[in-house]
């Protein structure tokens, strides 16, 4: 007989509110049903009454973690649409705060899999090294999540050449940090049995379903937006993180050497900076329609921008990565059992506020 | 920077997503814009990290447009979502919210439309 | 076993990672965008701030020359600060303690700027 379990909006281990109706037999998940709307808030909209360079700081709340990509993103299109040519040194300004967003993302999404797995120490772990990442985004760009430094046209604020070098001692006790964490996370026993083989989405799955970001890359499509070569990743030489299993422990793999790919880049970024403006003059107003597309730490963000010269701009529309990775999750759940329900949920590193906006 | 989009018409749709996806195109996302008088769909597709773009024009009028849920399973969220926001009905939605995805009940218009239409009477429309 | 052992000694011997938070503040880096306050002599009244400002927390009044800010709807953004002709606007590096009852921030000018009010006029 079929049971109907529902998980959320308030569950220990989502940190924000996502409800799925489980329908069950026995302990096994025979299908799950989302429901959303908890955290609506119609973003979008809002274009309509408040005018392009206010935007910037409104479509950064319409995800905390992932702010500074969100920001830059929005300003490469209206860029794109009024022709600026953004300084070289704002461009690597740009991407080396995102990387930093990367590493503090994937950190803080470490320590919730680690409480979602019981392993509370290593929760502990992954937000004290996270302090140390936002400490350098409270000292160079003055917040420390919403750190609003992107303006259209370049950045607010330049990095000094001794800011500079402490990002790079930052990030070397980063890595030697992270090595600790390895040691423990590869090799645990408890942490491959809660995760390996579990919530397995297939190359062909994850390509069908639009999945983005890791979950994508953890399937094996060695897919990731920074390869377009946007802002100052042209100048950088890396390539996407691929694992083949597509399960859990195969997207926090993903994540987890993503981790010591943000290093390597912010490294490389700061190996290369030029010196120079760090904005452009911005005049007029935006004509027309552009797409543009950045990768988050959850995955591929677009934002299609529609401008008719006015002073506020026709249409914004941001289609988050969470948002892509709900079908793959309903894809993912049915057949597994009850227990595991919060591990592949959080395994999609779930932002809803960005999938609700 | 501007894209250049294959216009369709409402018949041509299916096919022509359907073409897309046995050349290995993945889905990345639809937008809707109201243009005042008219609405226009935006399918979005990627291939190699390059982006394939359909539009597809839906007069005011009416408002019922083919799902391709039942191509691409991966528009149904977006599908319902410009259910909520734009009051366009589609067709053959696998999972289907019936305006109410993000909206709760009590909400009697489009938020997204620049002109308003009641809720009741679209659902009238559509059926 | 012994790994174990020491692990444990040592975690009782080394300082503690947190702060005990009330008596020890941590030190706030230099340039923070922790508080807006305005210098309200400097203040010409012009209202760029409130016409910038995303939030919309700027109140400027003209005719009874108060400048208002709502703390509770402040983004700390800082564009009120990128915007002001006279750079009267400033932000300080803390942030601000914890209150009991919400209160903005408001600012009456008794005297302004002379020099500027004439060029203005």
């Amino acid at each position: 007989m079929a049971t109907i379990v529902p998980f959320g909006p308030q569950h220990p281990v989502l940190p924000e509110p996502l409800h799925l109706k489980l329908v069950l037999e026995d302990e096994i998940v025979k299908e799950a049903l989302p429901t959303l709307g908890y955290v609506h808030r119609g973003l979008e909209t809002l274009a309509s009454i408040r005018d392009m360079d206010q935007m910037v700081q409104i479509v950064e709340r319409v995800c905390g973690i992932c702010s500074c990509i969100h920001a830059h993103t929005y300003c490469m299109c209206i860029e794109g649409l009024m022709g600026i040519e953004v300084p070289q040194r704002a461009d690597f300004l740009r991407v080396i705060w995102s990387e930093l967003h990367r590493m503090h993302s994937h950190l803080l999404w470490l320590g919730l899999l680690a409480d979602a797995f019981g392993m509370e120490s290593m929760f502990m772990h992954a937000w004290r090294i996270r302090e140390r990442v936002m400490d350098v985004m409270e000292a160079t760009a003055g917040n420390r999540v919403i750190i609003s430094v992107n303006k259209i046209g370049g950045v607010r604020r330049d990095m000094s050449p001794e800011q500079l070098r402490w990002v790079l001692q930052v990030v070397d006790e980063l890595e030697t940090e992270l090595d600790k964490i390895k040691a423990v996370l590869t090799n645990d026993y408890s942490v491959k049995k809660r995760t390996v083989g579990v919530g397995v989405l297939t190359y062909q799955q994850a390509y069908e379903l639009g999945a983005a970001g890791p979950q994508l890359r953890g399937s094996g499509v060695a897919q990731d937006m920074r390869m377009t070569g946007y802002g100052a990743y042209k100048y950088i030489d890396f390539a996407p993180v691929v694992e083949k299993d597509g399960d859990s422990w195969a997207r926090t793999m993903v994540r987890f050497r993503e981790l010591y790919q943000s290093i390597d880049i912010v490294r490389q970024l700061i190996a290369k900076i030029p010196d120079g403006e760090i904005a452009a003059k911005v005049k007029g107003k935006p004509t027309g329609e552009i797409v543009c597309r950045s990768e988050q730490p959850r995955g591929e963000l677009m934002y299609y921008v529609r401008a008719t010269g006015d002073k506020y701009l026709d249409r914004v529309r941001i289609r988050t990565p969470t948002f892509a990775n709900v079908p793959p999750l309903l894809a993912m759940l049915p057949g597994c059992e009850m227990a595991d329900v919060p591990i592949i949920a959080l395994s999609i590193d779930p932002c809803i506020s960005c999938t609700e906006r | 920077m501007a894209f250049e989009t294959m216009n369709l018409v409402k018949g041509q749709l299916s096919s022509e997503v359907l073409a897309l996806k046995n050349k290995g195109y993945r889905f990345v996302t639809m937008t809707c814009v109201d243009l005042g008088d008219s609405f226009d769909l935006l399918y979005h597709f990627d291939l190699d990290l390059k982006l394939t773009h359909l539009r597809l024009n839906v007069a005011k009028a009416d408002r019922v447009v083919p799902s391709i849920s039942g191509i691409y399973f991966a528009a149904l969220v977006i599908e319902n979502e410009t259910q909520d926001h734009f009051g366009i009905t589609f067709d053959g939605l696998a999972l289907d919210f019936g305006g109410h995805f993000y909206l709760e009940e009590e909400v009697k218009k489009f938020p997204f439309c620049k002109f308003t239409v009641n809720k009741a009477e679209s659902a009238g429309e559509g059926a | 076993m012994f790994d174990m052992t020491a692990t444990v000694l040592r975690n009782f011997l080394s300082k503690t990672h947190t702060r005990l938070y009330p008596f020890q503040v941590r030190e706030t880096f230099e340039n923070v965008r922790g508080n807006l306050d305005i210098r309200i002599e400097e203040c010409i009244m012009c209202g760029m701030c409130q016409k910038k400002c995303p939030s919309q927390c700027i109140t400027v009044n003209k005719e009874a020359k108060t400048w208002e800010v709502d703390p509770y709807s402040c983004v700390y953004c800082g564009i009120c600060v990128d915007h002001c002709p006279t750079d009267c606007l400033f932000m300080h590096s803390e942030h601000r303690k914890p209150a009991r009852i919400k209160e903005n921030n408001q600012q009456i000018q008794l005297k302004g700027p002379e020099k500027k009010k004439k060029a203005q006029e």
